[in-house]
């Protein structure tokens, strides 16, 4: 692969979210709609039709494909397309979009991630029965796979689970697009109902609708849109076996998060991570899942996540704040949506504009999705300058 | 000489207190029946029984299997088939479903004997399997219990050759299941017992006694199909049975097992005979069955046996009558069972060597064994390399496990983990296993069960269970 690379060719210029929630009253199209102007405006566009050259949608439960984006935000004759990889899908779809500027397709490109999970009248997953292997077939039967193996090997239990659940409860209080505002105790997550074992309903996301774009273009046309433009400067999409099959798999760390992680960092130039990355929003579909990103992303050592879960590392005051808008458990998981609501949530950080959870002068952010049984890691790290 | 080489039994551990069904609080130790689970079915204890029979043997040795019973899952569409294929045996192999008389499982040993007699095959594999049900609060409900039985018919390594049968049909109108009833309905008792199963089984083991030149006394041990214990009684005391020589109905420890009752009744005989003992059973339905059978020196060299006396020791009491009527599907729910098509006939059809058989691939170029058959070896990714490689009958390992609140069963949590199976690995459900019992590195085996009823047909698959020593 070329180690030419993506780095500083591609600028954010315009960040848009829609309120995340059991979004009763809204379509995917209203959604689609209140994020993309909030992200023109931010940019400064006034004549999408016009301005926009392309579009790339994520969203895993759409059945009516790209062509949903278009027609809400009438882009006709123009290249849309839609991108589906599970939980990975929104960090996809803006790969398209960063790769198809970088190429020199086009200047202007609108990414769009959304989900509309709450129209089929479940709470939580359904319960799939489309087959007789691999069941009961849920995220959280899959993501809690690790919990045994790690357990036992580190010591590790429930309760420091459940510090990353009240962490993430907290932040999303000061988040006001985020879903859950509510401040939980580690007493709470530990008596709530079973879900899959070792998680109880606040080790997991909630489920929401929700809608999430960014307009990127070339970095040197950047400061037509914004004086302080992001830069991205690494992100990639990897592969994984599945785990359950997979012979060599100790269940102690999510491949495809390593992997992920060496090519940015190498893309990027990051040769340690903990110190040089400011604030990372990491895939906590499951409380374990992002305690396992800890780890398998760089920011501690291999069995170390409890000690720093203890001492308020990945807290908002901590050393490397992560999911500093209270993440996929407080703004739930619309699949497309949550890659892309990442970046907005970085791109706000690292311009000083996140609020009442602003963290001091971040340099370096990183994004992360894990999809999949989970199959698939996407990383995106973005910086200021 | 023909006679029976191996057998094997299956009792589903859950047993069902007889007063829970009154709805009086159960004691330990008290009367109680074997209750096929959720996941249980006619199909599912057969092959489990089968599995237990073939244990040692050379499953490519059996050219016919028969399947006995009155309640396979589909009035069209064979079970036998479905059974040989859970078992992963030849596909030249002849199949047969015995079905609508509670003599099923005996007219099937027969009709086995009769083919190896006649050279027709060599070694038949019979299974007796049935899982009936009483309607909540019937009299049948206290009686009837569920269980499998399986024999192995050969002419080589017989453990009790068949020295002589009788039958005897008649038609009667005692016990019946008209299509469409989830019920058994019976007549009133006092006439089933006096007009029909006093006097046919009596008249079917003097009819045996007569035709081989004995009589009771020549006997070891007697199994006797029965009603109930006073029934039983008379038909013992007509025939001169003496008390050492008559076998333990079972009554308040499985409960009649329909079909499979007098095959189970023979396999507990033959766990317990010594070589050169004469073992007699008789069996009722639409008729009578009496089979006599003389122990061989075969007896004592085959290995020990998953009988009757291994499935009764182990135990899983019902928590409840309602965890009872749940797991039998008797009690309303706001969702049925989803309707449509169901699952994919053609995908079925593609993986029924690996759903059904529970067969994998083992990499001709490394070696390594996995599960699905895929194209691409996943290990040193040669393409299209691979043998069948039956994991079903394998050792298992759990690598790890969750505990799923969600999927619907009786008794939640559902055990799900990964299982290792020769290198393979399995996400699959693990059964008889309480969550303080899951521990990463815990031995496994498998049995194949319903998984679900998707399209209101069972669905099959595998799931594992901590492995047995014995």
């Amino acid at each position: 692969m070329s180690r030419d690379g993506i780095r500083d060719k591609v600028a954010i210029v315009g960040v848009g979210c829609c309120r995340f929630g059991e979004n009763w009253d809204q379509s995917p199209s209203d959604m689609i709609v209140d994020a993309a102007y909030e992200a023109y405006e931010d940019a400064g566009i006034e004549d999408p039709q016009r301005q926009i050259d392309a579009v790339f949608t994520g969203s895993l439960y759409s059945q009516a494909g790209p062509h949903e984006c278009a027609d809400a935000l009438k882009l006709f004759d123009k290249p849309v397309s839609m991108v589906s990889n599970y939980c990975a899908t929104g960090t996809d779809a803006f790969r398209y979009g960063v790769m198809s500027i970088a190429a020199g397709m086009y200047d202007r490109v609108l990414v769009v991630g959304y989900d509309k999970p709450k129209d089929r009248g479940v709470s939580g997953p359904s319960v799939m029965m489309d087959g007789v292997r691999d069941l009961p077939k849920t995220p959280a039967g899959w993501f809690s796979l690790c919990a045994a193996t790690y357990f036992e090997k580190y010591g590790a239990g429930r309760e420091d689970l459940a510090r990353i659940a009240v962490k993430n409860h907290h932040n999303g209080t000061l988040a006001p697009k985020s879903f859950l505002k509510r401040e939980i105790t580690v007493e709470d997550a530990l008596n709530a109902r079973m879900i899959s074992w070792p998680f109880g309903l606040y080790d997991c996301a909630a489920q929401t609708d929700g809608a999430a774009a960014v307009v990127i273009t070339r970095s040197d046309l950047a400061s037509r849109y914004r004086d302080d433009p992001v830069l991205v400067k690494a992100v990639t999409i990897r592969s994984g076996p599945n785990p359950q099959k997979d012979p060599g798999n100790d269940f102690l760390s999510w491949k495809p998060n390593g992997w992920a992680a060496r090519d940015v960092y190498e893309q990027a130039g990051i040769s340690d991570p903990r110190r040089e990355i400011g604030i990372a929003q990491v895939h906590d579909c499951f409380s374990l899942t992002e305690l396992l990103a800890y780890e398998d992303l760089g920011f501690c050592e291999k069995g170390s996540a409890k000690e720093h879960i203890a001492a308020g590392t990945f807290e908002l005051g901590g050393d490397l704040p992560v999911n500093t808008d209270g993440g996929l458990k407080t703004f739930g998981h619309p699949t497309g949506a949550t890659g892309v609501r990442m970046i907005y949530e970085n791109t706000l950080q690292l311009q000083g504009r996140a609020g009442e959870r602003q963290v001091q002068d971040p340099k370096l952010a990183l994004s992360h999705n894990l999809g999949g049984h989970p199959t698939a890691c996407g990383i995106a790290i973005l910086g200021r300058d | 000489m023909v006679g029976i080489a191996s057998y094997g039994a299956y009792i589903p551990r859950h047993r069902l207190a007889l007063a829970a069904i009154g709805g009086r609080s159960a004691r330990e130790g008290g009367p109680e029946k074997a209750v096929a689970w959720n996941d249980e079915d006619a199909v599912t204890m057969a092959v489990s029984a089968a599995v237990n029979c073939l244990r040692g043997f050379d499953r490519s040795g059996v050219d016919a299997l028969y399947f006995a019973s009155t309640s396979q899952p589909f009035n069209e569409k064979q079970a036998a088939a479905l059974v040989a294929r859970a078992l992963d045996l030849r596909g030249d192999l002849r199949c047969a479903d015995f079905a609508g008389s509670l003599r099923a499982g005996t007219t099937a040993l027969q009709a086995a004997s009769d083919a190896v007699a006649a050279g027709s095959a060599r070694s038949v594999l019979v299974v007796a399997s049935d899982c009936r049900m009483g309607a909540p609060g019937s009299g049948l409900e206290l009686r009837l219990g569920d269980g499998a039985a399986a024999f192995l018919v050969s002419d080589t390594g017989v453990i009790a050759g068949l020295d002589a049968a009788h039958a005897l049909s008649d038609e009667i109108v005692d016990l019946w299941r008209s299509d469409g009833d989830a019920f058994v309905h019976s007549w009133e008792d006092r006439f089933v017992v006096q007009e029909g199963y006093v006097p046919r089984i009596v008249e079917a083991v003097r009819g045996l006694f007569e035709r081989s030149g004995t009589d009771a006394g020549d006997y070891a041990k007697i199994a006797l199909y029965g009603p109930d214990q006073r029934s039983l009684a008379t038909v013992a005391r007509k025939l001169a049975v003496a008390a050492d020589a008559l076998c333990d109905p079972l009554f308040g420890r499985l409960g009649n097992a329909g079909a499979a009752f007098a095959p189970l009744l023979l396999a507990a005989a033959l766990e317990a005979a010594k070589p050169g003992e004469k073992i007699l059973v008789a069996n009722y339905g639409d008729g009578a069955d009496a089979l006599a059978f003389t122990a061989t020196d075969f007896l004592s060299t085959l290995e020990p046996r998953r009988g009757v006396s291994w499935h009764l020791e182990r135990r899983h009491p019902v928590a409840s009558y309602d965890h009872y009527l749940k797991a039998r599907g008797l009690q309303a729910v706001e969702w049925e069972a989803p309707a449509g098509p169901g699952l994919s006939a053609t995908i079925h059809f593609r993986d029924r060597g690996n759903d059904i058989g529970f067969v994998g691939q083992s990499c001709n170029a490394c070696g390594a064994v996995q599960f699905p058959a895929q194209r691409i070896c996943e290990s040193c990714f040669a393409k299209d390399d691979f043998e069948p490689h039956r994991l079903s009958d394998r050792d298992g390992r759990l690598v790890t496990y969750t505990f799923d609140y969600f999927f619907p069963t009786p008794e939640p949590p559902t055990v799900v983990g990964i299982v290792e199976i020769d290198g393979a690995r399995v996400h699959m459900q693990v059964v008889n296993c309480p969550t303080e019992d899951a521990k990463t590195g815990l031995p496994l085996e498998f049995e194949f069960r319903r998984i679900h009823q998707a399209g209101g047909r069972p669905n099959y698959y595998w799931k594992a269970t901590p492995r047995s020593s014995a």
